[in-house]
């Protein structure tokens, strides 16, 4: 606890948790999407593996908060390194030109608070499932017939064409997030050497554009009618 | 040549000030971007008004003394100092825009010229070593290899002048920490202090008000050394390293 507190209270140690908290997000990204593609296995193979993650209550609940404790760390840790960024140059040159910058980089503060928002959405939408009154049970008055039902749910939430929209969109902000924080993460903890400096941020491009492709598969698989 | 100037004009540190518009006629295009700025200061001096204060020293690339932020970029569009800049980098008739190296850490004295001692600060906080060396040792009575003398050199190359921080958009300081971090740290004469270095000076460096690193590797673009942004991950993993270290 006291080596957490002095990592939070310098700037190169807030740095690391944003870092380490990142690399763990990217962990659920990753397993989130290997579980989502189950989806063209089959409704019973997607299903099966929702009832299996429920029936493990305790371990879901384990992973549940330690990955609140770093989505809300990560976020944290960022908005105080903002501030005292802000406060680090109180007064704009008049003319400012950037020399290499990516765009990826220029726009994590904007990409972040996207899937930010996206997140609340979509935890709202197919976790708490308040947002559409047909995940419910027919007995609720919804039209699933079970609450594993999450083949079903799923193809009446991509359905929408503003839904898919929105999560298309904020999964190509993540992605856009990751293509620069991938190679930060390299950089944070000083594994960059000269020579990997040159495929470490390409690597980064990839792994990103992969997750990009990968989540973006599924809505446009139901919109395009492959997934029913 | 003919440029249209718009220069950062300002009394003190507490006034307010502005870019003002200034015609510099009949510039050389083989005298330096500070030999130009003199040529200026002489007419202004010739017509009465104040000339304009700017930083400056060896004119030769190694002091670090020479700063300004040319159109947006510290040092202007050359891969070297001020000092070393030559107006045939610019077009006849181009408008410049000539502001200060910004940063809170870099508190405005007048016009152009900032006031770098927190560089200074976080030198003096642990950026030296304190073994007595005595007289200059024989050659190879410490052994370094090639490739480590090389990267402790590269880092060397560091002058202090603060580009890396007025380009940062977050008016980072940490290539130049990292830079004097990566130097003494890659030397065995560097090796008792390692620790107790990194931490005192990434202290120091936060004391002082200078931002973070959001790799966005403007320094290392605009760093007339040309020390790479990878000594920032060295500050990095030798500061996480001391500070458990520290803590254990």
């Amino acid at each position: 606890m006291n080596l957490l507190l002095k990592f939070w209270r310098s700037s190169i140690g807030k740095k690391w948790l944003v870092a380490t908290t990142g690399l763990a997000l990217l962990g659920f990204v990753i397993a989130h999407l290997a579980g989502n593609l189950q989806m063209f296995a089959g409704a019973e193979k997607i299903n099966a593996y929702a009832e299996f993650l429920h029936a493990n209550q305790k371990p879901l609940w384990v992973a549940r908060i330690g990955l609140i404790a770093c989505f809300v760390t990560h976020i944290v840790a960022t908005l105080t390194l903002v501030r005292l960024n802000k406060a680090a140059r109180p007064h704009s040159y008049a003319l400012t030109k950037s020399v290499q910058a990516k765009i990826s980089t220029k726009t994590m503060a904007f990409s972040g608070l996207t899937v930010l928002s996206f997140v609340v959405f979509h935890l709202l939408h197919y976790t708490l499932r308040v947002t559409d009154p047909r995940f419910k049970l027919t007995s609720e008055g919804g039209l699933l017939t079970s609450t594993h039902d999450v083949y079903q749910m799923v193809i009446m939430g991509f359905q929408n064409p503003l839904i898919s929209g929105f999560y298309v969109l904020s999964i190509g902000l993540l992605s856009l997030h990751l293509s620069h924080g991938i190679s930060s993460v390299f950089q944070t903890f000083g594994l960059e050497s000269k020579r990997s400096a040159k495929w470490v941020p390409a690597a980064g491009r990839l792994l990103s554009a992969a997750i990009l492709v990968g989540y973006a598969s599924i809505p446009l698989a139901v919109l395009l009618g492959v997934l029913k | 040549m003919n440029l249209k100037l718009k220069v950062w004009r300002q009394k003190n540190s507490t006034a307010q000030g502005r870019l003002v518009d200034y015609e510099a006629r009949n510039i050389p295009e083989d005298c330096s971007f500070l030999e130009m700025l003199d040529l200026v200061n002489e007419d202004l001096l010739a017509r009465g008004e104040e000339p304009i204060a700017f930083d400056h020293d060896c004119r030769e690339g190694i002091c670090g003394m020479c700063s300004l932020t040319i159109n947006g970029v510290p040092h202007g569009p050359s891969e070297t100092t001020t000092c070393q800049l030559y107006m045939r980098k610019f077009k006849d008739g181009q408008t410049i825009y000539i502001e200060p190296f910004r940063a809170h850490a870099f508190p405005l004295l007048r016009d152009l010229t900032v006031n770098r001692s927190a560089f200074d600060r976080i030198q003096q906080a642990g950026g030296f070593i304190s073994a007595h060396v005595g007289a200059a040792p024989d050659g190879n009575a410490i052994l370094v290899p090639k490739t480590e003398a090389d990267h402790a050199m590269e880092a060397a190359a560091c002058i202090g002048c603060g580009a890396c921080a007025a380009a940062c958009p977050n008016a980072s300081a940490m290539l130049f920490v990292g830079a004097k971090v990566t130097h003494l740290g890659s030397l065995p004469q560097g090796q008792p202090e390692r620790e107790r270095r990194v931490l005192s000076m990434v202290q120091q460096m936060d004391k002082e008000g200078f931002g973070n690193c959001s790799n966005y590797l403007e320094c290392e673009a605009v760093c007339p050394a040309e020390i790479p942004a990878t000594v920032i991950g060295q500050l990095n993993r030798d500061y996480a390293s001391a500070l458990i270290k520290d803590s254990v």
